[in-house]
């Protein structure tokens, strides 16, 4: 099986202690990974440790493809436009022909291109964040919480986003604790649990 | 992989532009000190001339320090420090480019201007290609020390106090050989051995530094 992200036994401490208890992932092209469990169980952390922003503490990763991270934080400065923002996705990522009208109009941004970014709703944010996905064309999306802050419409479109990435062979694992993501194929589920946080209180 | 520190640097100095007041601060403490300075001691040309590669050099290290806080944290604020770990390219390599717009911001501006400053200084004319040499190899070591720090410091919640207080006991040694090469040369006197100190400080603090940066990042970043 040729995955595109794999981790085995990974673990992450914050001052000596587990975060979320050891866990193994695997994303294979065409699959997707939901990651669910009760807030502060390390959901956003795994994610993180999965993206390389976080060394793992225990276990070993591999990765055989290009990733990209959506956070809490969208990424985005300010102070630039959101057309210039999505310029700096496509050159950062080394996809300097990217069609950044067309990302855009596709995640309900049109004709918002000069606007500055910090004028946008969170709402809008995300929806630039999802844009600065497209253009940035990576095999791997690791979403955490997708859904947060987007309307219903927003939800369905990331969820045909995701459809269309699989279906391109792409590989992603998202978080998500509240709207669960309609896929046209069957998503693979993890739960995670916190270690130890019971016993050390 | 120069692709991304393309991008990086680019719209590093279209902030820059866009916070265009912020970006004129090293300038106008250069300008401050040239003029408040010979109001506070006098406007006498031998006093002047004795103490101008030391203010030259002070108001360097000033705009240098001034623009560290915008270093990085900024970026951890809005989620794309963090991009920097997702991507292909070496963060060291980002780490380098960031201080090199950091230098260009803050460091290049003194030197375009220093020709000034040592006419208003009464700086003996000999001595100002070494002023010049001096500020070349030495405001890069300016930034490169500052973003360490502020690297350091980026987790804490008042780090600019903890900042400067790192910052100076390291920039005391560029400090010292850069006026020390600034004065020999005005006394007519070679300043090289003063240069290739600070060239050796430089080499050192390219060569360390970056990565050093690199991985106090990370600390904080979690």
């Amino acid at each position: 099986m040729n995955a595109l992200l794999q981790a085995d036994q990974v673990g992450f401490t914050r001052s000596g202690e587990l975060v979320f208890e050891p866990t193994d992932v695997c994303l294979n092209a065409g699959q997707a990974l939901v990651i669910s469990g009760p807030n502060g169980s390390g959901k956003t952390t795994l994610l993180r440790v999965l993206a390389g922003i976080l060394e793992p503490a225990t276990g070993s990763l591999s990765r055989t493809a290009s990733l990209a991270f959506l956070g809490h934080l969208a990424a985005v400065k300010g102070d630039l436009s959101c057309r210039e923002n999505l310029e700096f996705s496509t050159r950062f990522s080394g996809q300097p022909g990217t069609e950044v009208n067309r990302a855009m109009a596709r995640v309900g941004l049109a004709g918002l291109g000069l606007r500055p970014a910090r004028a946008l709703s969170a709402g809008q944010k995300r929806r630039l964040g999802l844009a600065g996905l497209l253009v940035a064309r990576r095999d791997i999306w690791l979403l955490d919480e997708p859904y947060a802050s987007l309307d219903d419409a927003g939800g369905e479109l990331v969820d045909q986003l995701l459809d269309e990435h699989l279906a391109a062979g792409g590989t992603a694992a998202l978080s998500t604790h509240q709207r669960q993501p309609r896929l046209q194929i069957d998503p693979d589920r993890l739960v995670i649990r916190a270690a130890l946080r019971e016993s050390v209180r | 992989m120069t692709r991304a520190m393309l991008a990086l640097l680019r719209r590093d100095l279209r902030l820059a532009v866009r916070h265009g007041g912020e970006s004129l601060m090293p300038l106008v403490f250069l300008f401050a000190v040239l003029i408040l300075v010979p109001l506070g001691v006098g406007p006498g040309p031998n006093l002047l001339s004795a103490i101008a590669p030391g203010m030259v050099w002070v108001a360097a290290l000033l705009a240098s320090l001034l623009a560290l806080e915008h270093l990085f944290r900024p970026d951890l604020d809005d989620g794309t420090l963090e991009q920097w770990w997702t991507g292909e390219t070496p963060v060291g390599l980002l780490v380098a480019t960031r201080l090199f717009s950091h230098w260009l911001i803050t460091g290049l501006p003194v030197i375009l201007f220093a020709p000034v400053a040592a006419q208003m200084l009464y700086l003996p004319d000999r001595a100002l290609g070494t002023l010049m040499l001096t500020l070349l190899i030495g405001t890069p070591l300016l930034s490169l020390i500052g973003g360490l720090a502020s690297a350091l410091t980026l987790g804490t919640n008042r780090g600019s106090v903890l900042l400067s207080i790192l910052i100076f006991p390291l920039v005391v040694p560029v400090l010292i050989f850069a006026t020390g090469a600034v004065s020999a040369a005005a006394d007519g006197l070679s300043a090289r051995a003063h240069l290739g100190l600070l060239s050796a400080l430089l080499i050192l603090a390219v060569t360390l530094i970056p990565l050093a940066t690199t991985a106090a990042l990370r600390l904080n970043i979690e």
